[in-house]
């Protein structure tokens, strides 16, 4: 390295040409390495491009992008006497967390019919007095159906409407299906699992892995669901065809009205040595060991336009000290895939180009 | 102090961790916002990082204000003297306002601030969607700022260590205590 050259002495010379070629490879390549980082060529699959599939062009400002529609919930959570074995998450010590959640219907349509949603969702944000939070999406399927993100968005594209005909194309159906076979167990849950009458009697499942650590130090891994108290009543075809797009809203508050808080189990299912922990396209067998970790209570519902719920992302890679998610790489892509919907929705609010999503529209207070 | 001509070594201290620490917090950046598999773990080195820069910046700060850098050389155009002097107090203004907006940010959004496991900070900005449509975007476009500067500060300090060879590189590269580079002022024990 140079010397410092007084000012009073003449300067060597020297071609600057090499030393400036130098400095400008030097910045290039720190500069196309930033672009390369951040998605600037080629065509990896990112949680912007997934997003974009999953809007198909006609995003609903505002709105999430997925689980579209829904109902704010306010609750709460009261842990069992074996929670605190399980991990030493706060939540499972203290006597009752406060729970800000929202019960949903899968699809991208704010005004999608109830009975033709196939898959119902919750979330769940609970966050203790030492202000940790945790949060949870569930869904009423009882695996994933892929075990990749390149999968999830294989599928979305193969099940995307033709533009010629307007339906999904079933040749393209049946590639992703022998690429990706093991969401035919899925189309086969679609298929034939029952169908309940509310979402007080269905049975969320967060089918994700998560590690559980207790207050030994002792970890495992485990999944959780929410099993509901009340007891299971089918909805019938004929029900189907003639209930109200809204039913399921309609029918929670009737029933918080009239039989008052509706309550899940928090039932934690714990993994065994080989079981797949990283693939929530794999179900665990029916035998591993469960524990009822709590109980989920829902006292009153709001809606999403002017609730509490919808300025929240309930990204479940949100956990207390005591719970981390797992290596499963859909986890990681939900937690990618719902931050870019968030920022699209809140910034759509921000803009003021919202005003069904906030309730503006039917001049609520915003 | 700046006896020598020389940054003191707590400022070449600062700087250099700072670098490595701002340099990597961009990539951070730039490839959790874009990674479907890394997110999660970026994030969480992202949020403290941010924060350690947060609390590295008030020390330099202070520490600039108290022992002031060494002057450019009395030969440097105006023009640079100026871009020079301008381009380091905007990587001081951003070295403050990005973490800050990235933790009003997450404030903004409703989000726990997490440092690290059971560790967080309170929220610094009200839980709202208008003012996180704000943020959000702020943090992305400061960032794009930040790495420009980070580079055309990098490019002025190698042209003059390696096209003007004046010494100003040199000045934060080493003590200027050395051998062979007699002090200017009074020798003092580094």
């Amino acid at each position: 390295m140079s010397q410092p050259t007084p000012a009073n002495s003449p300067p060597r010379k020297r071609s600057p040409v090499p030393a400036l070629l130098g400095i400008a490879a030097i910045v290039a390549a720190i500069a196309g390495a930033f672009a390369w980082v951040g998605g600037w060529f080629g065509e990896r699959l990112t949680p912007q491009r997934m997003t974009d599939t999953i809007e198909a062009g006609k995003p609903h400002p505002g709105y999430r992008r997925a689980h579209t529609k829904g109902v704010c919930v306010a609750g709460t959570f009261a842990p069992s006497a074996q929670a605190p074995g399980l991990s030493k998450a706060r939540v499972f010590t203290q006597a009752s967390t406060p729970i800000l959640g929202r019960l949903s219907i899968g699809g991208g349509d704010p005004h999608g019919a109830d009975a033709q949603a196939r898959v119902r969702s919750v979330a769940l944000l609970l966050k203790t007095d030492d202000g940790q939070e945790w949060r949870m999406a569930m869904n009423s399927f009882p695996f994933f159906v892929v075990a990749t993100p390149e999968a999830f968005q294989a599928q979305n594209i193969a099940s995307a409407p033709d533009p010629a005909t307007g339906k999904p194309d079933p040749a393209r159906m049946a590639a992703f299906l022998e690429q990706y076979p093991e969401a035919k167990k899925f189309l086969a849950w679609a298929k034939s699992a029952p169908w309940s009458n509310s979402w007080a009697n269905t049975q969320f499942n967060g089918v994700n892995s998560f590690w559980f650590t207790n207050a030994q130090g002792q970890r495992r891994a485990v999944r959780w669901s929410l099993r509901p108290q009340a007891p299971f009543e089918a909805l019938s075809e004929a029900q189907r065809k003639q209930s109200d797009a809204d039913f399921l809203s309609e029918e929670f508050d009737a029933r918080l009205a009239t039989t008052g808080p509706v309550k899940w189990d928090l039932v934690v299912t714990e993994a065994k040595d080989g079981d797949p922990i990283d693939d929530p396209s794999q179900p665990w067998p029916q035998d591993r060991p469960q524990v009822v970790a709590g109980t989920v209570s829902f006292t009153a519902t709001s809606p999403q336009a002017t609730g509490g719920c919808r300025d929240i992302n309930y990204d479940p890679t949100v956990v207390p000290d005591g719970i981390e998610p797992s290596k499963d790489p859909i986890l990681a892509a939900r937690s990618a895939v719902y931050s870019v919907s968030f920022n699209r929705r809140q910034h759509e609010i921000g803009a003021g180009q919202a005003p069904e999503a906030t309730g503006a529209a039917k001049g609520e207070a915003k | 102090m700046n006896r020598h001509g020389h940054f003191d070594a707590l400022a070449r201290a600062l700087h250099w961790l700072m670098a490595a620490m701002i340099l990597a917090m961009l990539f951070i950046g730039a490839g959790m916002v874009v990674s479907l598999a890394w997110r999660p773990t970026l994030l969480d080195l992202h949020r403290p990082l941010g924060i350690a820069i947060l609390l590295l910046v008030i020390v330099r700060l202070v520490n600039r204000l108290r022992s002031p850098p060494p002057p450019l050389p009395t030969d440097l155009p105006a023009i640079q003297k100026l871009a020079a002097h301008a381009s380091h107090w905007l990587l001081y203004a951003l070295m403050f306002a990005m973490p800050l907006i990235g933790w009003a940010m997450l404030s903004a959004g409703g989000y726990p601030i997490v440092l690290f496991s059971g560790v967080h900070l309170p929220a610094i900005a009200p839980h709202s969607a208008g003012l996180y449509a704000l943020l959000r975007p702020a943090h992305t476009v400061l960032a794009y700022i930040l790495f420009a500067t980070v580079l055309a500060h990098l490019a002025a300090a190698l042209y003059h260590g390696w096209v003007r060879r004046d010494g100003v590189l040199d000045s934060m590269l080493r003590s200027g205590a050395g051998a062979g580079h007699p002090p200017r002022d009074v020798p003092e024990a580094e």
